[in-house]
């Protein structure tokens, strides 16, 4: 099993695909936050590109700036150096840790929103909303409202009102993190799932490293303070994983030592 | 169909995919939410008992009052006599015009004040100039009780119905635009920015997302604002006198005190007390439930 693992240790840059744009190109973004006195680095010459249909885990200790990273590429922050270009046009979807769901409107209508943002007509929302909520499993959900959910299935709705906006890109921000495990574990399922048959490329932040590994074709460490690409691993492990594999918990644990690693190195000085 | 799996190649995975969905159902039935309705006599020991009770209560310790001689029955009215000022009223077709007057002009007035209030709430929560110019203002004459208008909207605008108006503006337009402005204000930036990336931003944003969830705010103001309406034209009716401006309530009890008429201005007062309340369990107490309870934001049994 220890061969379905490969590592690299060079910079992303370099493993930048030749054929095609990239859905995602991330090229030497720094981010600032603060005034000139009091100025913190948070980001510092990240470069990184997401293949199209890749799906590439984004993963750091707390407080390394992988949402401010998120924030840039969903274009809600802008960086202080750098660019980042969606070569593939439009909005990218972002899903943010807290479901973010919208409490005066039934689960369908969030979803029928992001539809008429973006333009549908009104007579095909309705169907298309549908056909959303029962991709992620929610049939009979359409007229509940966010307080009658639970937590899991908000993130379904979540889930599902980002594929509305029909991006190319999908960009997710720790959308699990709040879950029990069981229920974690089956919405990984429906992730991978979501993300074969639609063919969109995932951008997916976590700070958990089973998580990464579950769900990634490439795992990519960020140091903190200021966050920079520390290491990246391909995942070779095929597809359906479960979380409690042997080969998906050999190489967390690898990834692991090197996150200990580099937190560590922020005690010694 | 989006319900059948991607099935893979051998069986222990297809049953591992079973698996989950056999999991997840069990999770979502675990997860549903029990949604009823409450019982009729539930409602009714719950919502109706308490008040009643209460009114009662009232009733009987004021009756004591009387029967114990605690004051002169020109200074005391009995509950009999105030009831029977009530009955010679309906009898003489007077108590619905009276109370027609007033309530035609508080609603139309509070209207006026929620098309002036709201456009004004709206600008003065965007526009970061206009909110330092007149934010501090605008909560200042909240605190500024209305009745002091009277004297100047009198000599302003004579003792007509446009004074009862202003002064009715003057009162309620300050807390209509500032609940806008706290509603606007407590909006969780979570909503601005996932209306963001969903492509809601300028007018869109606005009518989408920013006074969607400004709402409760913005009602807490409205009834704020009704209450205030409500106060000022009792004040102005006290106040300003003349034969042009009909009998309304507060007016009516003006003429009860002329005439040392003490059940005639308990009745006044107590009527003044119920047509402010029910005009805020009527319209507003449903509205503002509705709107809470639709988000989650009070259970269903209360
Ligand atoms: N708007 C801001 N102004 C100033 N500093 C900020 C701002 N946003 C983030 N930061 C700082 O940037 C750093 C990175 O924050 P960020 O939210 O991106 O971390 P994160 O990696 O997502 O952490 P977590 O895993 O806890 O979510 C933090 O030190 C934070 O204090
Ligand atoms: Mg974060």
């Amino acid at each position: 099993m220890a061969t379905a693992v490969r590592t690299t240790e060079q910079h992303s840059a370099d493993t930048a695909v030749a054929d095609g744009a990239p859905a995602v190109r991330i090229d030497h973004v720094h981010k600032v936050f603060g005034r000139p006195g009091s100025a913190q680095a948070v980001l510092d010459d990240i470069t990184l590109d997401v293949r199209p249909g890749e799906f590439v885990c984004l993963l750091g200790a707390s407080g390394c700036g992988k949402s401010t990273l998120l924030n840039l590429v969903a274009g809600l922050d802008r960086p202080t150096a750098g660019t980042i270009t969606v070569p593939g046009g439009g909005r990218p979807a972002l899903m943010f840790q807290e479901h973010a769901l919208f409490p005066w409107l039934t689960a369908g209508k969030n979803i029928e929103l992001a539809l008429r943002l973006r333009g549908v007509p009104r007579a095909e929302r309705r169907p298309e909303a549908e056909r959303l909520l029962s991709l992620v499993r929610l049939d009979g959900s359409y007229g509940k409202r966010v307080h009658e959910l639970s937590g899991g299935m908000r993130q379904r709705v979540a889930l599902a009102r980002a594929l509305a906006q029909d991006s190319n890109v999908l960009l997710m921000d720790e959308p699990f993190a709040a879950l029990d495990a069981i229920t974690r574990d089956v919405l990984h399922g429906e992730l991978t799932r979501i993300w074969a048959e639609t063919g969109v490329s995932v951008l997916f932040v976590t700070h958990n490293v089973r998580e990464a590994v579950r769900l990634a074709e490439r795992v990519v460490l960020l140091t903190s303070r200021p966050g920079r690409v520390a290491r990246e691993w391909a995942v070779d492990i095929p597809q359906p994983r479960r979380i409690e594999d042997a080969a998906v918990a050999e190489l967390s644990i690898e990834i692991t030592e090197e996150l200990r690693g580099e937190i560590r190195r922020h005690g010694q000085h | 169909m989006a319900s059948t799996e991607t099935v893979p190649a051998d069986k222990k995975g297809s049953a591992g995919a079973q698996d989950l969905a056999g999991l997840e159902a069990g999770l979502d039935a675990l997860d549903a939410v029990q949604v009823r309705r409450t019982p009729f006599t539930q409602v009714l020991v719950k919502k109706v008992l308490p008040p009643v009770s209460a009114v009662l209560l009232v009733l009987v310790v004021w009756q004591l009052a009387v029967l114990a001689g605690f004051a002169p029955e020109t200074k005391l009215p009995a509950p009999r006599a105030v009831g029977s000022s009530f009955m010679t009223l309906w009898n003489e077709g007077q108590l619905l015009d009276i109370i027609w007057t007033s309530v035609e002009r508080g609603l139309l007035g509070f209207l006026a004040a929620v098309a002036i209030g709201t456009p004004v709430g709206l600008v003065v929560a965007r526009v970061p100039f206009v909110r330092s110019a007149i934010g501090p203002i605008l909560s200042g004459l909240q605190s500024l009780p209305s009745v002091a208008w009277v004297p100047a909207a009198v000599i302003w605008l004579g003792i007509t119905d446009s004074a009862m108006y202003a002064v009715i503006l003057l009162g309620a337009v300050p807390s209509i635009a500032n609940g806008l402005i706290s509603g606007i204000d407590q909006v969780p930036p979570l909503y601005l920015r996932a209306g963001r990336t969903l492509g809601a931003s300028g007018v869109s944003g606005a009518r989408h997302i920013l006074l969607p969830a400004a709402l409760p705010g913005y009602l807490a103001g409205l009834k704020q604002g009704w209450a205030f309406s409500w106060r000022s034209l009792m004040a102005a009716e006290l106040i300003a006198s003349s034969p042009d401006l009909g009998t309304g309530l507060g007016r009516y009890l003006e003429n009860m005190r002329e005439g040392s008429d003490m059940p005639g201005i308990f009745l006044g007062i107590i009527l003044i007390l119920v047509v402010g309340i029910a005009i805020d369990l009527l319209i507003f107490s449903p509205l503002e439930r509705r709107v809470l309870r639709t988000r989650g934001l009070v259970s269903r049994s209360q």
